[in-house]
């Protein structure tokens, strides 16, 4: 094989690297709109970086003796990522100058945690995808506590920060035990090693279990989930979209990778763990959102919840799965996109809408503000004509064709149950009293443009489901060829 | 004659491991306390790193401990970082103090 040091200035991991600490050097030497020159830029480098993913699927050289590895299911992702960064950068731009939070510093950090995810999608080495991890939640903690004066963002900084490193720390001790009973870090080895025995000994279960719960911890499924409602709440509003939209994506990712890929033949080992997890998050997801009264915190428990949905089809480990999670994740993104753009745009007075009683009587204000929530609000509780219910579908039937049917009604029933708090926030806004009669708006043109085009993605999905679903068989079916 | 196997390097690195987490757990006074257990976690999954590598004679798992232990500096840096802005807002870092949002 042709190995040429070219070929590495086209790997995107190192373009988005370097283009990041040139973005940071950047920033540090301009004096004049710092903040808008490098969050452009950003936009401009992971515009790049996508179409370099999407273009360039070979580049052996760059795999680092097998540090990283290929597969339209990784390439998927990574593209999905980018387009949540891209998405997150733009929408938040116009809330950050009005908040005066003007810090070039946030899309550098954006963009490290980005790569951090890039790595740790691809990875298929327990070092790189440590590595990747670390380098993502490093961001991400950074980005939690950027509002320096807000006790609040500290508070949900310093949360994030105690919870995500020991989570990291018990991933580590998985890493450790599993490298030391399998004498490999690299997942081919580790699946060949283990692929001649009929039991996993005690200490690569014990390694395995460390490992799922660190995940868990990054995916915030049910007995990890405390840090989310807090960070949420507490970090400024367009850092929260950016944790609703991207690092769940990266972290469900892995996590369906490290379980089928070298943990493939011994699903009986984790599929009772993922399912334990799986309905511990629907139940969370769908009764603790009920009483809250922070727009940020219910979106939190729904997120909860979604991970739920999508773990579904993990524990299912047949193609449908995998289909089922493609297509949930994808639907998941541009509902979390839609909904932070309005949460990110809506002001009442001086401050952004953040109760869910500010939002009272807004369809006799703003109708087309008021049906783009709605819109978001039905797709995400699953009501048929929007996207989000064939995400749930896909899942429920991959867990009908494993035969895991209980799975599948609970998944129902706890979305019926969900339904009661999206729907309340409909009725709340079309059926209850205009309080505050002047409710404003700051949405920038590109931001309206990414509002219009999720919500349209959205409501005519069932019309073409076929572009997405197709996507969804393919990277199953390869998937499971490899 | 007795000698020291690779049982008890794991031993070692299980407890260190164990007091690192009850640190967190049962720790009520200080934040600094918190950043020492996550030290001494990531120090104990070394010595089972380099535990492994040395018995097996593989030398990735040494690979591993020293890129540990750069995240480890790194995530002490931020952590520190993160709770001088805490200590700033709130002029106290006492666990018990970190309990503005609930729900």
């Amino acid at each position: 094989m042709e190995n040429n040091i070219l070929d590495l200035l086209l790997f995107p991991e190192f373009i988005l690297s370097v283009g990041a600490i040139a973005i940071l050097l950047i920033g540090l030497f301009t004096t004049k709109k710092t903040f808008s020159s490098t969050s452009n830029l950003s936009v401009i480098l992971l515009i790049v970086v996508g179409i370099i993913i999407y273009i360039n699927k070979n580049i052996s050289f760059a795999y680092f003796n097998t540090f990283f590895k290929e597969s339209s299911f990784i390439l998927f992702f990574q593209i999905l990522v980018v387009i949540g960064s891209i998405a997150s950068i733009i929408i938040s731009s116009n809330y950050y100058k009005d908040i005066k939070l003007l810090r070039f510093e946030i899309p550098v950090l954006i963009l490290f945690s980005t790569l951090g995810m890039l790595v740790l999608i691809g990875s298929n080495n327990l070092m790189s995808m440590y590595l990747g991890i670390e380098l993502q939640s490093l961001a991400l903690y950074v980005l939690a506590a950027i509002r320096r004066d807000s006790l609040q963002s500290a508070e949900s900084g310093i949360k994030f920060f105690v919870l995500g490193a020991l989570s990291s720390g018990i991933l580590l001790y998985g890493c450790s035990l599993i490298y030391g009973f399998t004498g490999s870090t690299n997942f081919n080895d580790i699946f060949t090693s283990i692929s001649s025995l009929d039991n996993l000994n005690l200490g690569i279960i014990f390694g395995l279990v460390f490992i799922l719960v660190g995940l868990a911890f990054k995916v915030s499924a049910v007995p990890f989930h405390m840090w989310t409602p807090d960070v949420y709440e507490g970090a400024p509003t367009a850092v929260t979209a950016f944790f609703a939209i991207v690092p769940k994506v990266s972290a469900v990712a892995l996590i369906y990778r490290f379980c089928l890929e070298p943990f493939g033949d011994f699903y009986k080992e984790w599929s009772q763990i993922i399912i334990f997890l799986s309905i511990g998050s629907m139940f969370l997801g769908s009764i603790a959102a009920i009483a809250q009264t922070s727009i940020k915190r219910l979106l939190a428990y729904s997120s909860i919840g979604h991970i739920g949905y999508i773990l579904i089809g993990l524990a299912s480990t047949n193609a449908a799965g995998i289909k089922g999670a493609v297509i949930y994740v994808l639907i998941y993104v541009l509902m979390n996109i839609a909904i932070f753009t309005i949460i990110l745009s809506l002001k009442i007075k001086d401050n952004y809408v953040e109760k869910i009683n500010d939002l009272s009587g807004l369809s006799k204000d703003k109708p087309v503000f008021s049906i783009c929530i709605a819109i978001t609000m039905l797709s995400m509780a699953g009501i048929p004509p929007f996207a989000g219910f064939f995400g749930k579908f896909y899942i429920f039937i991959a867990a009908l064709e494993a035969e895991l049917f209980y799975l599948a009604i609970l998944g129902v029933l706890f979305s019926v149950v969900s339904a009661f708090y999206y729907l309340r926030i409909i009725k709340i806004m079309y059926f209850d009293d205009l309080k505050i009669p002047n409710y404003q708006t700051n949405i920038s043109s590109k931001a309206s443009l990414i509002l219009f085009f999720s919500i349209l993605t959205i409501t005519m999905f069932i019309f073409y489901p076929s572009l997405i679903i197709n996507i969804g068989s393919d990277i199953s079916i390869e998937f499971f060829n490899n | 004659m007795f000698s020291i196997s690779l049982q008890h390097f794991l031993f070692l690195g299980a407890i260190l491991f164990t007091i690192g987490i009850l640190g967190i757990f049962l720790n009520k006074k200080n934040v600094i306390i918190i950043l020492m257990s996550i030290e001494i976690i990531l120090l104990a999954v070394n010595i089972n790193f380099i535990a492994f590598s040395s018995f097996s004679g593989d030398l990735s798992g040494q690979i591993f401990a020293m890129l540990t232990l750069t995240v480890a500096a790194a995530e002490a840096a931020i952590g520190l970082a993160i709770l001088v802005v805490f200590f700033r807002n709130l002029g106290s870092i006492s666990v018990e103090k970190i309990s503005n949002l609930k729900g």
